[in-house]
């Protein structure tokens, strides 16, 4: 830790790297994400295409996507930032929809029987029920950001990954060490945050049985199949929100 | 337009097809470092979920393997276990094997705990015993979802497993690592498309044996509801 502490100058400048090459492609995702989802539950038609789409993206490997890309942004951020934001709208749409899809219908029927046109009900009763998941699909997308923008040092684009590489060529394990406990703790930070964000964004969560039981209630209660279930209960604990969703996507498209 | 013609060029040129260096030769060697992490994370992974699952219990441990999995940068731990044990095959198979083992972990623990209680309840009634539970019920039931978690974990070793040419082994990403360490971009650009095209293939090929092998009375539901 003495070495990171001597070296503080480059350590913190590849540590800012580091956070914006991973961050930015999770604003980029949100962004996009959240529009899309609407339309995918608004249009249904629209669903089944993009969910293609997206399961493309996310069979895609980051690194052949940045070497494809530096024709075009030749080494440049973008060359990262962009197959991370596509990365990242692969794990956040599904998410999105699953969560649009987990607000009960008696809810959305009580927010159209008060009165409520589909754009608010939208934004003031679907969201916010829907947080929960779409925080689950972000927490997964983040914490796979900042694990993969460590790759980009392959073209010299890496953040805190430069300390692998660098700590390779000097057989020098105290570099690498410093890249992996930085890198680990980026993400155990981010994710820590993204939970408090949903305790703030979601007050009415506080205390109430753990999500999955709870989802399981309400399925019953609703005599609806355990379709509702399966979604919303991967996203979020699942591997991958997305591939989770898509998993869920068989028992409750 | 000359960036795309030119990797087609390397791509179809008979000479990338031959030799050591050859396209099948090094898609064989990715395929074999893919093949034996992949094997490695099932045998760990699998067993362990459906324990899990089945005793519902655990749920914090697999939560917390997933996103430590997720969290830890696979180029950082090729490099540290190359360089401590001086440069042993364990540098690319520890690695991909840890890569690969969260998403089947996880995604068989929830497969198995998703599985309807009245299920299970009816075959226990039927006089089944807790192991004819999880073979004839609980893992059918899960199976897309058990499917899916290696599906996730082939892709994700197959598009990494490039970075064990970092370390000096073949496989496809030699032709990325020479291919920038010469400023060949024709050859990294191919060895990139052929990475995605296998990424693809392995995407494909999970969907296909998903059709086959779930049960047909589950796929029905799935289809109905």
């Amino acid at each position: 830790m003495s070495w990171a502490w001597q070296n503080r100058d480059q350590v913190g400048h590849y540590l800012g790297q580091h956070l914006y090459l991973a961050l930015l492609p999770i604003l980029f995702g949100i962004v996009v994400a959240i529009p899309v989802g609407i339309m995918c539950v608004r249009w249904r038609w629209t669903w089944p295409p993009i969910l293609s789409l997206t399961s493309i993206f996310y069979a895609m490997p980051s690194l052949a996507l940045y070497l494809v890309l530096i024709d075009y942004t030749s080494f440049t951020d973008w060359t990262v930032i962009i197959p991370l934001t596509l990365f990242s709208l692969s794990v956040l749409i599904p998410n999105v929809v699953d969560g649009l899809r987990s607000v009960p219908a008696p809810v959305q029927q009580a927010a159209v029987a008060m009165g409520f046109g589909t754009l608010r009900r939208t934004v003031q009763v679907d969201l916010p029920l829907a947080v929960p998941v779409i925080i689950a699909g972000l927490r997964v997308a983040t914490v796979s950001s900042i694990s993969l923008v460590s790759v980009g040092q392959l073209i010299g684009i890496g953040g805190l990954g430069y300390f692998f590489t660098d700590g390779e060529q000097r057989d020098f394990t105290t570099e690498i060490y410093v890249g992996l406990v930085l890198i680990i703790l980026l993400a155990l930070v981010f994710d820590g945050l993204l939970v408090l964000a949903r305790r703030w964004l979601t007050p009415w969560e506080a205390g109430r049985a753990p999500r999955g039981q709870r989802r399981r209630a309400v399925t019953v209660t609703l005599g609806g199949s355990s379709a509702g279930l399966t979604g919303g209960h991967h996203a979020h604990a699942g591997h991958a929100g997305g591939g989770g969703g898509h998993g869920g996507g068989g028992g409750h498209g | 337009m000359s960036y795309f013609s030119d990797a087609w060029q390397w791509l179809i040129s008979s000479q990338n097809w031959h030799g050591a260096n050859g396209i099948p030769e090094r898609l064989a060697q990715h395929l074999e470092y893919t093949g034996i992490a992949l094997a490695i994370a099932l045998v760990i992974a699998v067993p362990v979920g459906l324990a899990m699952g089945h005793l519902r219990r655990g749920g914090f441990v697999v939560v917390t393997v997933a996103n430590f999995g997720r969290a830890l940068p696979t180029l950082g731990l090729v490099v540290l276990v190359f360089v401590l044990t001086a440069g042993s095959a364990a540098a690319w198979l520890v690695p991909l094997a840890a890569l690969a083992i969260p998403p089947m972990l996880v995604n068989t623990y929830e497969g198995v705990l998703g599985v309807d209680r009245e299920l299970t309840d009816a075959a226990r009634g039927m006089g089944m015993t807790e192991w004819q539970i999880l073979r004839k019920v609980e893992i059918p039931v899960a199976l897309p979802l058990i499917l899916l978690g290696i599906r996730t974990s082939a892709i994700q070793v197959v598009a990494t497993a490039t970075i064990a040419a970092y370390i000096g082994l073949g496989g496809l990403g030699r032709y990325i690592i020479d291919g920038l360490a010469r400023n060949e971009y024709n050859v990294v650009a191919g060895g990139a498309a052929v990475i995605v095209l296998l990424a693809l293939a392995v995407q494909g090929l999970f969907m296909l044996l998903t059709i086959v092998i779930v049960p047909v009375g589950l796929r029905r539901q799935a289809q109905a509801s």
